[in-house]
């Protein structure tokens, strides 16, 4: 039972938050491709991969030699910072601070970069080979693949849940290339800001489990704990939610008075 | 050059966006886990602490950049 949760929890946590990462990889090696060709897009991707794989083969070694204690403690710490800084965002878009994040416009401002010069004016194209597309579609993988490699070392590293972390990463990513091949035109449909609340609470739940567990806390019910995390900060964040949303309201009116006045 | 620094970047961005919610939950971890390591306190108040302090410096950061101009 306690396994199962992890696992399913694990699985869960690194689909979401990949598919965060590759729905922004796939949006940039688009606008690559449709720009400047699919050819020069998909060696600068399979470059990326190459490095990522080889990021991998290193990384995965030399976790392993690591104290668990200290894997507890670095692997928590840095869970949960990514986790509260996307469960922030993804709150202050919810309460309307930030704009929504929004993949066609960034398609399209992509898409721009690629066709103009710094003053403006329509580049020329190359007709073999392009390195320009090749070094952005490249740039961009790599980043959002290191995220990947992150999120699962960050959630599968701790327990030997590599292998759950890695098949959730895999399956999200191959979704989103599927999506994207079968599409033409990048993701903008997906709930993103939904997305980064869940993999916000889920993570910055690790976090603190693993931290906890780190410095010598037992918590209860074992891994079954993570879960009684993961509602309580759900609560909490729906409650800062509403907070906000009326702080923000009454910040607006006090604002439109001021105007008026 | 530019690609590593871009890069070093980026992944600093991952898990740091807004530095006082990151420095916030630095503080806590820390003082909770020194509080533990040197025995004053351990158990269910370590666990409550851990808890409260980091579900209290993200509200606090968020209903701050909520009735803020410019939340960044």
């Amino acid at each position: 039972m306690i396994g199962w949760i992890h696992a399913s929890s694990t699985i869960a946590s690194a689909f979401l938050a990949s598919s965060v990462e590759a729905v922004e990889a796939l949006t940039v090696v688009l606008a690559v491709s449709v720009v400047r060709g699919w050819r020069s897009a998909l060696l600068g991707t399979a470059a990326a991969f190459c490095l990522l794989i080889a990021l991998v083969a290193i990384f995965g070694r030399a976790l392993g030699q690591v104290p668990i204690a200290l894997l507890q403690l670095v692997v928590g710490t840095l869970l949960l910072l990514f986790g509260m800084r996307w469960l922030r965002k993804a709150m202050l878009r919810s309460v309307g601070v930030i704009h929504l994040h929004d993949e066609a416009a960034i398609y399209e401002r992509q898409i721009h970069a690629l066709l103009s010069d710094d003053t403006g004016a329509r580049k020329a194209l190359p007709t073999g080979w392009d390195p320009i597309a090749i070094a952005t579609a490249f740039k961009a993988v790599t980043l959002e693949g290191v995220e990947v490699i992150i999120i699962v070392i960050a959630l599968g590293a701790v327990q030997g849940s590599l292998v759950p972390a890695s098949l959730g990463a895999l399956a999200a990513c191959l979704l989103v290339i599927a999506a994207g091949v079968i599409l033409h035109q990048p993701l903008s449909r997906v709930p993103e800001n939904s997305l980064k609340f869940i993999v916000g609470i889920l993570m910055s739940a690790f976090g603190l489990f693993w931290f906890g567990q780190g410095i010598g806390l037992a918590w209860p019910y074992h891994d079954g704990a993570v879960l009684g995390l993961m509602a309580i900060l759900a609560a909490a964040s729906w409650m800062g939610i509403r907070i906000a949303k009326r702080i923000r309201a009454r910040h607006n009116d006090a604002a439109l008075r001021g105007e008026i006045a | 050059m530019n690609f590593a620094l871009r890069t070093m970047r980026g992944l600093l961005g991952l898990f740091v966006d807004d530095g006082t919610l990151a420095l916030t939950l630095i503080a806590v971890i820390v003082v909770v886990g020194v509080l533990v390591h040197l025995g004053a306190i351990k158990g269910v108040l370590a666990m409550v602490l851990l808890l409260a302090g980091t579900i209290g410096a993200l509200l606090i950061n968020v209903t701050r950049a909520a009735s803020s101009k410019n939340p960044g």
